[in-house]
C-alpha cells in the first residue's frame, strides 16, 4: 500500500471542507462541512496508524474512536443551538447572526 | 499498484466527488444525502486500511446518527425543498483558501512520504482496539464519557427555554401560562 494515496485523499477532503465552511451561509450546511473536516482528520489518523509503527499499537485508531465520539457530542449541541436560533429568528442564515449585543427591545420584538 | 491501492484510489474518488457535491449542491436535503455517500466511502477506506472496528463505528455513528440528526435539523428549520440560490456567499475567497489548504497539505504529505510502500498492519479488530483503549487510553476514554454527559445536559438546557437561566427569559411571560 502506498500511504501517500490516503494522505492525499484526506488533504483534498480537508480542502473541500474548508471551502464549505467559508462559503456556506445555511448553518446546517456549515455543520455538514465541519463533518467533512473531522472525517479528513480521522482519515489522516487511521493512515498514520497503518503507516508508522509506534510503540503503542493502534493508538491512531483509538484516537479516531475518541474523535468520532466528540463529533457526535458536537453535532448534538450544535443542532440544539441551531434549532434555538431558528426559534428566535426564523432563519438559520449565519449572515444574519448578530455579532454584537443588540438593544433589548428589538431583541424581544424579534423573539416574539 | 496493488489491489489495496486500486481500492483506495476508487473509494477516495467517490469520497472526494461526493464531498464536493456536499459543499456545492443547491438543494439542502441532497447535501445531507451526498454526505452519506462521502461518509460511507470513508468507512470503505477504513476497511482497506485494516481498521475494521472503526469502519463499523463510522457507519453506525456517522451515517446512522449524525446524518439523521442533520436531516432532522433540515426539516425542523423548514429548509426549502427545491433548489435555492441564497445558500452560498461569494465563492472565490472560499475556493482560494480551500484549494490553498488542500494543495499545501498534499505537498506536505507528498514531500514526507514520496511513493514509499508499507505493508498493511494487523487488523484493528474490536479485540485489538478494546485492548488499546482499556490498557493505554483509559483516562481519555473516561474524559470522553464525562464530555458526552456534559454535552447531553447542555443540549437539553439550550433547547428548553423555560429552564435556561437569563434575566430576559425570566421576565418574558411563559407561553404555557405557568
Amino acid at each position: 500500500m502506498h500511504p501517500v494515496l490516503p494522505f492525499t485523499i484526506a488533504a483534498l477532503l480537508f480542502g473541500i471542507g474548508v471551502y464549505g465552511v467559508i462559503v456556506r451561509r445555511n448553518a446546517v450546511l456549515l455543520l455538514m462541512a465541519v463533518e467533512l473536516l473531522l472525517n479528513a482528520v480521522n482519515l489522516v489518523l487511521v493512515t498514520a496508524d497503518a503507516t508508522i509503527r509506534s510503540a503503542v499499537p493502534h493508538s491512531g485508531q483509538s484516537f479516531t474512536l475518541f474523535i468520532i465520539v466528540l463529533a457526535a457530542a458536537e453535532i448534538g449541541v450544535g443542532l440544539a443551538l441551531i434549532l434555538q436560533l431558528y426559534r428566535l429568528r426564523r432563519s438559520v442564515d449565519v449572515e444574519d447572526l448578530p455579532l454584537t449585543e443588540s438593544s433589548p427591545d428589538r431583541d424581544a420584538e424579534v423573539a416574539r | 499498484m496493488t489491489a489495496a491501492d486500486v481500492l483506495l484510489a476508487a473509494l477516495g474518488a467517490v469520497a472526494l466527488g461526493a464531498g464536493l457535491l456536499v459543499v456545492t449542491t443547491r438543494h439542502v436535503v441532497r447535501a445531507g444525502l451526498w454526505l452519506v455517500v462521502t461518509l460511507g466511502a470513508v468507512a470503505g477506506l477504513y476497511l482497506v486500511l485494516s481498521a475494521e472496528l472503526l469502519a463499523w463505528v463510522q457507519v453506525l455513528l456517522y451515517v446512522g446518527a449524525v446524518v439523521v440528526l442533520l436531516l432532522f435539523a433540515v426539516m425542523l428549520t423548514r429548509a426549502p425543498i427545491g433548489a435555492s440560490d441564497d445558500l452560498d456567499r461569494v465563492r472565490w475567497p472560499g475556493a482560494l483558501i480551500g484549494a490553498g489548504a488542500g494543495a499545501g497539505l498534499v505537498a506536505l504529505f507528498a514531500d514526507a512520504f514520496h511513493w514509499s510502500r508499507v505493508g498493511l498492519p494487523a487488523p484493528g479488530t474490536a479485540e485489538a482496539i478494546g485492548g488499546a483503549v482499556f490498557r493505554t487510553w483509559v483516562l481519555p476514554f473516561e474524559l470522553v464519557s464525562v464530555l458526552l454527559l456534559a454535552a447531553l445536559v447542555g443540549a437539553i438546557v439550550v433547547s428548553r427555554p423555560d429552564i435556561s437561566a437569563g434575566p430576559r427569559s425570566d421576565s418574558r411571560p411563559d407561553p404555557r401560562g405557568r
